[in-house]
């Protein structure tokens, strides 16, 4: 199929961007999306033109490297998958397709597509981790029985890829969705208990400084996770942090 | 240079101990003024750097993405093992360390695996506490399965996730030493040289990938983990941006690089779909117990299927050719993953591959379906049920077992696999060659560690499912922590290492150099077009199967073709800025001369052994024909090669493999 | 818990607690104003009682006031941060793909209820305080006879002003649609996402506006004299 290409372009954080139209041709329904980008780029590069730079690296929608915004969702149209798994059947012949970085004051456009995330990983400096020493001298890993129910939601909470598709789908760039899931995770398991109210407290403080927005309850951050981090992650957030606070 | 191992005396049970007990320790004071640089933030790396950075080291750590929770390790699927016995079914130390080097096919350091064995216990105590969500049976108590290749359930999982419940556990650690300020984190930073100072290792030079700032940074010791060489293909289940060129350039300074010729080729991958494929996806080796493997017999069903005039469904039972049970009928198509690999590419070479591009085979569950279905009617008390009824509830169970990997087949190869066979075919996934390393995971640059995929120590020729995890984890927790106090120890003294020295600016120059002469080459050809042409060379003549022709071949033309890259290559944009085709550039100029040594081991190999198989050293009678044939005579030892410039001019040096508490013998699945 | 307030979390949760708050107070003038439809000495017996009475006239309405001000200033101060939060804003961008116009609209919704509130104020309240507070009027009386219900149907004459009325009516529907098992959501509990309370909060967000509907039309179509 024959498609034109609707692309932000930004040549650095500083600089301004602006969208860009592209034409790519012969594209097969069976490429991922970032194999049609790399069409694209091979297209560019041969051209002597500077190819549009795009995260990206597992490409089995794991790693939560890739990060576009494709005709006005996070990761494109298609659910419960990141945009390497987006697949071109999902389009048509002739179709005008619009891509533009992850948008969030806390997220900074680096170049082009690619965003810095690093605002996440501070959240996590923040208290996302249980203060243990890797000394391996701990106790048998069977001393402490955990419900199935009680492991499997944790492992559900444990499973987001931190892609930041929740805070650029929402309309407030809120990261309450990644920040739930993560405090979710600690709170349900009973090793994290010991340090939960810290946790949640720091946790949420340092969100806040960030500069991520409010959550409105929308729901869209749900529909648009590549993983389908459920939103009780959220409320079990801000249940956790009333129970720190009082 | 005499290798020396270095593996400490007394019976393998006591050594690590024994060694613990020994080595010198650096005092916690004395920790505050020694800085460790660690390249890579995956398991090893990950879990190298927490555990560094709690001791008291200050550690630098560097990763390519932009964060250590990307590494690559968060991929792995399956499982982690662990000698932890829960399920009583007669696990121990032993057991794993011998599973692990039959596995290997008797190509590792024993006292190595053993000790591996011995801390992995310790693996599953620590994730645990660090909050790692294994899954759990309704006790409460952790689950296991098992794996391809062994008689125990020792496997212990987190959903299909495994890697990366455990990376983001590593990841959870670090970033407690992250805000304590123990580990400064150096994101999209790409080590591209090493640097050496009266013989030791005392730092990298580094390149900021956004700014495309050139850093140097110093340090007491600096430690690889950087993962394997499998992109060397060009298509492989690695990642993206996976690369050697850590290892590759701590190789060129003098670290000897081991067996690079073991490449683990996994059987169920997703086929590749045409030229413009980037990567491969790896389905994981579960599916292999209840998908029955399979071809037609005859060679017009095979043209009628890839013209689409008929479907796999439509062909009986008795024109199809289930080639793992006709060849292994013992354990059918539950054979270790590199004797199912070569069994796919025999049928898909004499033409019975099912796809456009003649590389695929089928794996079907309509068995499985039926068997599980009829179960059910039983359990359920339906009498007489009808073929639908029995599919529908067979397909019900099969979807509890792997309907996430059913979803992703679906969603990548747009057929639904409960309807029509799914298509597989191999794909390069792990490399167990990697740096040569002693005992102490010290390379053969004093002050040079490698930890993890990137060295080669724990799996000779071969790794076993879930095996992976285990290491990574345990040479970055528990292992390299001890080793490397021994070495700075004597650095004490040193105090803060100055990159003003002329060594920092040599190396800086190199680099810069380098990077110069891509950005003004100004070639006609793209980065990817000589990865794909070098990923052809290997795959089709360094592969799953190689001959002495194919391989001389090989070496040849991946020669003529880095020769042409550096004639040719084409690296738009500046050096200054983010630029993913030059920090691609680097990492294929690194692959086109590992390549090269890649092809020299494998020749020099004649034998064949795991997932090295040398036509020229099969079976020629008896039970066992065509399989490989393990030269223990001649090929028991490490190939160990060190850097002369050319690859082809590489040095090749010995370590003998000892063998005291194992028993050489013949791997057979017939 | 001072800090609790000026975190992000902490001021969801004010919002949902004047939500709660405000929810409830519907159904209470939802009551009162249903009184109309049956009976006239029925509502003028509740009008006045509310309107005189010392607990709901010094304390109820200046809690309500305050609600209703801290709903709405609160509100507005979260949609600028959210809108600084949010940087650059999209070329193409498919809301309707993943969440409900209620959802994403609150604060225009809300902007129309605070329109509405204001011609409110004008209508009733203020009227209501300058009778009561600054003439010194208590009794409630006029003509001989309680004036609530008189001065009710009087206010339904004008077309416009039920029409305003109505519309303003289905943007509060709109925002209950979504606040409503929102605020649940805020409090932390996960009631707002259960099937039944789901619908609970359909119908809660539906019979509210309309009877305020109902009784504007009413008023308007039958009992114009």
């Amino acid at each position: 199929m024959n498609l034109t290409l609707k692309i932000w372009r930004q040549k650095d954080t500083s600089s301004k961007g602006q969208m860009v139209d592209y034409k790519v041709t012969e594209i097969s329904e069976h490429m991922s999306f970032l194999e049609m980008m790399d069409v694209l780029n091979e297209q560019l590069v041969n051209s002597g033109e500077e190819p549009v730079a795009f995260d990206h690296d597992c490409r089995e929608g794991i790693c939560g490297m890739c990060s576009m915004y494709i005709n006005g969702e996070a990761h494109g149209p298609d659910r419960g998958i990141t945009t390497c798994q987006l697949h071109m059947r999902m389009f048509n012949d002739g179709d005008t397709i619009t891509i533009e970085p992850f948008r969030a004051a806390a997220f900074p456009v680096i170049k082009d597509l690619v965003v810095d995330r690093t605002s996440f990983d501070r959240i996590q400096h923040a208290g996302g981790y249980i203060s243990v020493n890797t000394s391996g001298n701990t106790q048998d890993a069977n001393a402490i029985p955990i419900s199935k129910h009680a492991a499997d939601e944790a492992m559900d909470a444990a499973t987001c890829i931190g892609c930041g598709a929740c805070v650029a789908t929402c309309k407030n760039s809120s990261a309450m969705l990644f920040v739930g899931a993560k405090v979710s995770q600690y709170a349900l398991l009973p090793q994290g208990q010991v340090e939960a109210a810290d946790r949640v407290q720091n946790m949420v403080a340092q969100m806040d400084l960030e500069g991520f927005g409010n959550c409105t309850n929308t729901g869209a951050c749900e529909v648009e996770c590549p993983k389908g981090i459920s939103l009780d992650n959220i409320a079990r957030m801000n249940r956790e942090l009333m129970k720190a606070s009082i | 240079m005499a290798l020396d191992s270095k593996v400490p005396q007394g019976p393998i049970k006591d050594k690590w101990t024994d060694y613990k007990n020994h080595i010198d320790l650096v005092n916690p004071a004395n920790k505050r003024n020694i800085d460790v640089i660690v390249v890579g933030t995956g398991l090893a790396g990950g879990s190298a750097c927490a555990t560094l950075a709690e001791l008291g080291y200050n550690v630098k750590a560097f990763a390519y993405q932009d964060s250590p929770r990307r590494a690559h390790s968060i991929a792995a699927q399956g499982g982690i093992n662990a000698a932890k016995n829960y399920q009583g079914d007669g696990d121990s130390t032993y057991r794993l360390f011998y599973d692990t080097v039959k596995g290997g096919d008797y190509r590792s350091r024993e006292a190595n695996v053993y000790r591996l064995a011995e801390v992995s216990a310790n693996i599953i105590d620590q994730c645990v506490a660090q909050g790692v969500p294994f899954a759990r049976d309704y006790g409460g108590l952790l689950d296991n399965r098992s794996f391809g290749g062994v008689l125990v359930s020792r496997t212990f999982y987190a959903k299909g996730q495994t890697g990366q419940q455990l990376l983001l556990g590593a990841y959870s650690a670090m970033n407690r030493q992250i805000a304590r300020g123990k580990i400064e984190m150096f994101n999209r930073h790409e080590m591209l040289d090493v640097v050496i100072v009266d013989g030791k290792a005392r730092g990298i030079i580094a390149r900021n990938l956004i700014t495309g700032e050139i850093e140097r940074h110093s340090a007491h010791a600096v430690v690889i983990g950087s993962g394997g060489y499998g992109n060397v293909y060009f298509l492989s289940t690695n990642a993206m941006g996976s690369n050697a060129t850590a290892a590759w350039k701590i190789h060129k300074k003098g670290a000897y690089f081991a067996n690079p010729c073991y490449t683990q080729i996994h059987p169920t991958c997703i086929p590749r779909s045409g030229d413009y494929q980037s990567k491969l996806t790896l389905m994981s080796e579960s599916l292999r117990n209840d998908g029955r493997i399979w071809v037609p017999k005859n060679m017009e069903d095979v043209l009628a299927i890839r013209e689409g005039k008929k479907k796999p469904t439509d062909l009986s039972e008795d024109e199809r050719d289930y080639y793992l049970e006709r060849r292994y009928p013992a354990f059918g198509n539950l054979v270790p993953r590199d004797v199912a690999s070569r069994a796919a590419k025999e049928r898909c070479d004499a033409g019975y591959g099912v796809n456009a591009t003649g590389e695929a085979v089928y794996l079907d569950f309509a068995s499985a379906i039926t068997r599980y279905g009829t179960e059910q009617a039983k359990i359920q008390n339906i009498t007489n049920p009808s073929d639908a009824k029995i599919y529908e509830l067979g397909q019900k169970i099969v979807e509890a077992k792997y309907g996430n990997l059913f979803q992703m087949y679906e969603k990548i190869v747009d057929q639904n696999p409960y309807e029509t066979p799914m298509m597989i075919y191999p794909a390069v996934h792990y490399t167990m060659g990697g740096v040569w390393v002693d005992y102490n995971l010290m390379t053969t640059i004093p002050g040079c560690y490698c930890i993890g995929e990137a060295n080669f120590s724990d799996h000779g020729a071969n790794r076993l499912g879930a095996s992976a995890l285990m290491q990574g984890l345990a040479d970055g927790y528990f292992v390299l922590p001890y080793t490397i106090g021994d070495y700075l120890a004597d650095d004490i003294r040193t105090g803060k290492i100055s990159t003003d020295l002329p060594e920092f600016e040599a190396a800086e120059k190199e680099v810069t150099d380098r990077i110069d002469f891509f950005i003004n080459n100004n070639g006609t050809k793209s980065v990817d077009y000589f990865h794909k042409k070098l990923g052809k060379v290997m795959w089709d003549k360094v592969g799953m199967s190689r001959n002495e022709t194919g391989l001389k071949e090989a070496m040849a033309e991946i020669k003529a073709i880095r020769e042409e890259f550096w004639k040719d290559v084409k690296v738009p944009g500046s050096k200054d800025e983010m630029n993913p085709e030059l920090e691609k550039a680097g990492r294929v100029a690194d692959f086109l001369e590992l390549g090269e040594l890649f092809a020299k081991d494998a020749l020099m190999r004649a034998e064949s052994c795991g997932g090295h198989f040398r036509e020229e050293s099969a079976e020629e009678d008896g039970p066992q024909k065509g399989e490989a044939k393990r030269d223990d005579e001649n090929f028991a030892y490490v190939a160990a090669w060190e850097y002369k410039g050319e690859p082809a001019d590489a040095v090749l040096h010995k370590e003998e493999l000892e063998f005291n508490d194992i028993e050489l013998k013949q791997r057979s699945y017939k | 818990m001072g800090g609790f307030f000026k975190s992000s979390i902490g001021r969801k949760v004010a919002m949902a607690l004047s939500a709660f708050f405000l929810m409830f107070f519907l159904i209470m003038h939802l009551s009162v104003n249903l009184l109309s439809l049956f009976s006239e000495d029925a509502f003028n017996t509740a009008s006045h009682f509310m309107g005189t009475n010392p607990v709901v006239q010094f304390a109820l309405q200046p809690v309500l006031i305050i609600g209703v001000v801290f709903h709405f200033v609160m509100g507005f101060i979260l949609e600028l941060k959210n809108r600084k939060a949010q940087g650059v804003s999209y070329a193409k961008n498919n809301g309707a793909a993943n969440s409900t116009w209620m959802s994403r609209n609150m604060i225009y919704s809300g902007i129309a209820i605070l329109a509405f509130i204001l011609l409110h104020f004008i209508d009733f309240w203020i009227p209501e305080i300058n009778t009561k507070y600054v003439l010194g009027d208590m009794s409630g009386m006029h003509d001989g006879s309680l004036r609530y219900y008189h001065e009710l149907v009087e206010k339904f004459h004008n077309p416009l002003r039920v029409g305003a009325y109505v519309v303003a009516f289905i943007f509060l529907g709109l925002h209950l649609a979504h606040g409503f098992t929102s605020a649940f959501q805020s409090m932390g509990s996960t009631a707002g996402r259960k099937k039944a309370l789901q619908n609970f909060g359909k119908i809660y967000s539906i019979a509210i506006p309309l009877g305020f509907i109902v009784i504007a039309l009413f008023h308007h179509l039958f009992n114009n004299h």
